[in-house]
């Protein structure tokens, strides 16, 4: 059994998350895109650690999940506040921060 | 107890007295700020008559007390301690400081009593005192640097002490700058001490000298003259002297305080104290006692045409110190500080007694202004001439015996020495003709309408004005009061001066050759390995310069009086015919002209070019050069920053997958 399939299966999950980043408009979605990214990057490393017989790629998952845990907290934090303050939930029209 | 508590004390006193004058201005009535002070300097001088008579428990050879109050510093191979050196040296100095400055203090609870910034006169003025003692007391080096910088602070306050006046406040700065001069010479000094000798203190670096450095080393010499130049600026010698006339524009009794009696000693004190050094540097020695020589027969030359009573006064205090700092050059210590202790007495009651005629003359200083004032100022007059004796070097006042020992000495050690001895007896002419100018141009002569008016009980009154420029005055604070003191008046500073006068008709009888020899048998021990102390000028060479002394001292009064009583056209007659000499003199030697031409117009033509070509063109070009560069590359990144989240993300995920791509193909 080879590592093939679950790499391509990890680049089209990885695919699938970079293009809801890239269309959707809603925080909500892109922070469920990311998620799916960040998961899609653990699939391939857990496959490359299966096939070399080498723990250090787990141990990579685990962390990236821990992150990935950080990084929903911070943004749907981020979501609620723009939501209270009755502002559009829309990422086209939060652009405060332009040059 | 042992000499150094009460020397603590001594310090402790004015410290006292300045700080609560500084801190209770506000609540303390009428003249109580002046005399806390006083009373404070008074306790200051008891304890240091005890601390005298309890160095005189212990032998002659063993009078030297160190005492340190806590560690200023601590470190690998340095060690500084806040302590202080007690020795027959240093009781001397503290004795002869807080003894003339009881009666200055006690002048001044008078003599400024309707000035708006009493308290703060009494805070400066102690606070000065404190100082003073600090440096003479000071135990190393370091704590030498602390109370000479101290003084050097307390001058300058009380010089522009009338802040409001700009020509004080320029006189003021003057002061400080050249005495940061001196302060730099004192510290680069000190730096080479330590650098060589490893140590501070001063027993330390006197014995560890003598065995490591041999005769004219370079390194000596080289402390020796870097210690002159903070000597010489603290004592207004040539080529550091134009600060002290300036500093006449402090009040009266600072004058006699600060800028005759104590502070501009200091340089004199210096030489006494690291003589050892000077000992083991001959060359330094000789250049400082030749700069001391060129200085008093300078300074008494310009005071011959001065016409500010003050500025007469402040020469004659240089070209005296000049006598001082030849007397510890050549090796004559007791003389040279018998001579600083007879000064202190003499100079401060001339300073006095000029006070006084200052306040009946409404605050002229001018003697062209002056004149008869014998008869409405007859204690002032009587007690001028006492000290003017004294300046002089009158047969039997102080000033006779203490000049007339550093000339024999000179003549004592032979050689080129010599001349010492000769240039102090031509000064000595001057200084004769010079002090009595000053008496009979002020009280001979025909009264001026202030002296009419003061004959008949009215102290006349003019318009506060600045009596250099003329400029109009009010009488609040930062400037000088409304009232008008004169000794005949008030009873302190009729006090004040009736003991310095005592004191100097008769402070030289502690010192007659043949006779008694208080002061230098006192300070023997410290200069007990002095090179020169085997020579002592036999008393009968001594008899015969006390004889050219006296001599000389009566022709120079007698010139005088014939010159400004008997004639009264010559001197004018002079000035026409020795014009040119006359404006040399009036103009000081041009020493002010030649530091401005030199110092002053190059550093402001350098300041113009900073500010004008420098700043403008070469600054100011770089800077907005970097702002244009750094605002222009804004301009062009700014369009990336558009604040559309997708975008970032489409450039991040684009720019990943270029290069990804990129790396794929370069792999093949």
């Amino acid at each position: 059994m080879t590592t093939t399939w679950y790499i391509v299966l990890s680049a089209v999950l990885f695919a699938v998350g970079a293009g809801g980043v890239l269309i959707r408009r809603s925080p909500l979605v892109i922070l469920l895109c990311l998620e799916l990214m960040l998961n899609a990057g653990n699939l391939a490393l857990v496959a490359f650690s299966r096939a070399h017989g080498n723990a250090e790629g787990q141990v990579f998952a685990l962390i990236v999940m821990v992150v990935a845990a950080c990084e929903v907290v911070v943004g749907l934090g981020l979501i609620v506040a723009v939501f209270r303050r009755r502002l559009p939930l829309n990422v086209d029209d939060l652009r405060e921060l332009r040059g | 107890m042992s000499p150094t508590i009460w020397a603590w004390l001594v310090l402790a006193f004015p410290l006292a007295g300045c700080l609560v004058n500084a801190f209770g201005w506000r609540v303390l009535p009428g003249k109580t700020a002046g005399w806390i002070g006083a009373v404070a300097i008074g306790l200051a001088f008891v304890c240091a008559i005890v601390a005298l008579i309890a160095l005189q428990d212990h032998t002659a050879s063993d009078r030297t007390f160190t005492s340190s109050l806590w560690t200023y510093a601590a470190a690998a191979g340095l060690d500084i301690k806040l302590g202080i050196y007690v020795d027959p040296l240093s009781v001397f100095m503290i004795l002869v400081v807080s003894g003339v400055s009881t009666l200055i203090h006690l002048y001044s609870v008078a003599y400024l009593e309707s000035d708006r910034g009493y308290a703060r006169y009494f805070s400066y003025l102690n606070f000065f005192v404190f100082s003073m003692l600090l440096l003479v007391l000071a135990g190393n080096f370091v704590l030498l640097i602390v109370g000479w910088a101290f003084v050097g602070f307390a001058s300058y306050a009380l010089i522009s002490f009338w802040y409001r006046r700009n020509t004080a406040t320029t006189a003021g700065m003057k002061a400080f700058v050249i005495n940061v001069i001196g302060d730099v010479g004192l510290v680069l000094a000190t730096f080479f001490i330590f650098r060589d000798l490893g140590t501070f203190d001063y027993g330390a670096v006197f014995s560890a000298a003598q065995q490591q450095f041999h005769t004219n080393q370079g390194v000596v010499i080289a402390i020796c003259l870097l210690l002159l130049v903070g000597a010489f600026a603290k004592s207004a010698q040539l080529p550091l002297h134009t600060w002290l006339p300036d500093a006449m524009e402090g009040p009266t009794p600072v004058s006699a305080l600060i800028h005759a009696a104590t502070m501009v000693t200091a340089g004199v004190y210096l030489i006494a104290r690291t003589h050892v050094l000077f000992e083991l540097a001959p060359t330094a020695a000789d250049i400082s006692a030749f700069i001391g020589l060129g200085t008093l027969i300078f300074a008494a030359t310009c005071a011959l045409a001065v016409t500010d009573l003050k500025r007469i006064i402040a020469y004659s205090t240089i070209s005296q110190i000049g006598y001082m700092v030849v007397g510890v050059s050549i090796g004559a210590y007791g003389a040279g500080l018998f001579h600083l202790m007879t000064h202190a007495f003499f100079k401060a009651l001339l300073f006095m007694a000029a006070g006084s005629v200052i306040s009946a003359m409404a605050g002229t200083q001018n003697i062209d202004r002056m004149g008869g004032l014998r008869r409405a100022l007859p204690f002032t007059s009587v007690l001028m001439i006492v000290g003017a004796l004294a300046l002089a070097a009158f047969p039997l006042t102080s000033g006779f015996f203490s000049k007339d020992e550093i000339l024999v000495f000179a003549s004592t050690r032979g050689g080129m020495y010599w001349i010492f001895t000769i240039g102090g007896y031509v000064g000595a002419l001057l200084t004769g003709f010079y002090a009595f100018r000053i008496i009979f141009r002020v009280f001979w002569g025909e009264p001026v309408p202030e002296a009419r008016e003061l004959e008949q009980g009215h102290l006349a009154h003019a318009p506060p004005e600045n009596p250099l420029t003329g400029e109009e005055e009010d009488t609040d604070i930062g400037f000088p009061g409304a009232e008008h003191h004169i000794a005949e008046r008030d009873w302190e500073m009729g006090w004040a001066m009736a003991i310095l006068g005592f004191l100097a008709l008769f402070g030289g009888f502690v010192q007659i050759p043949g006779v008694d020899n208080v002061v230098e048998n006192f300070l023997a021990p410290s200069f007990a390995n002095s090179v020169f102390a085997n020579i002592i000028p036999s008393t009968g060479s001594a008899y015969l310069g006390l004889l050219v002394g006296a001599i000389i001292s009566i022709v120079g009064l007698s010139a005088a009086y014939w010159v400004y009583v008997l004639r009264p056209g010559t001197s004018a007659a002079l000035i026409r015919r020795v014009g040119p000499v006359h404006t040399f003199l009036v103009n000081k030697w041009y020493f002010d002209e030649l530091y401005d031409a030199v110092v002053y117009r190059p550093l402001i033509a350098t300041g113009w070019f900073a500010n004008n070509v420098f700043e403008r063109v070469v600054v100011q070009g770089i800077v907005t050069a970097a702002v244009d560069l750094v605002r222009g590359v804004g301009v062009m990144v700014r369009g990336a920053q558009s604040g559309f989240v997708r975008a970032y993300a489409l450039l991040l995920i684009g720019g990943f997958a270029a290069l990804g791509l990129y790396f794929l193909i370069a792999s093949q």
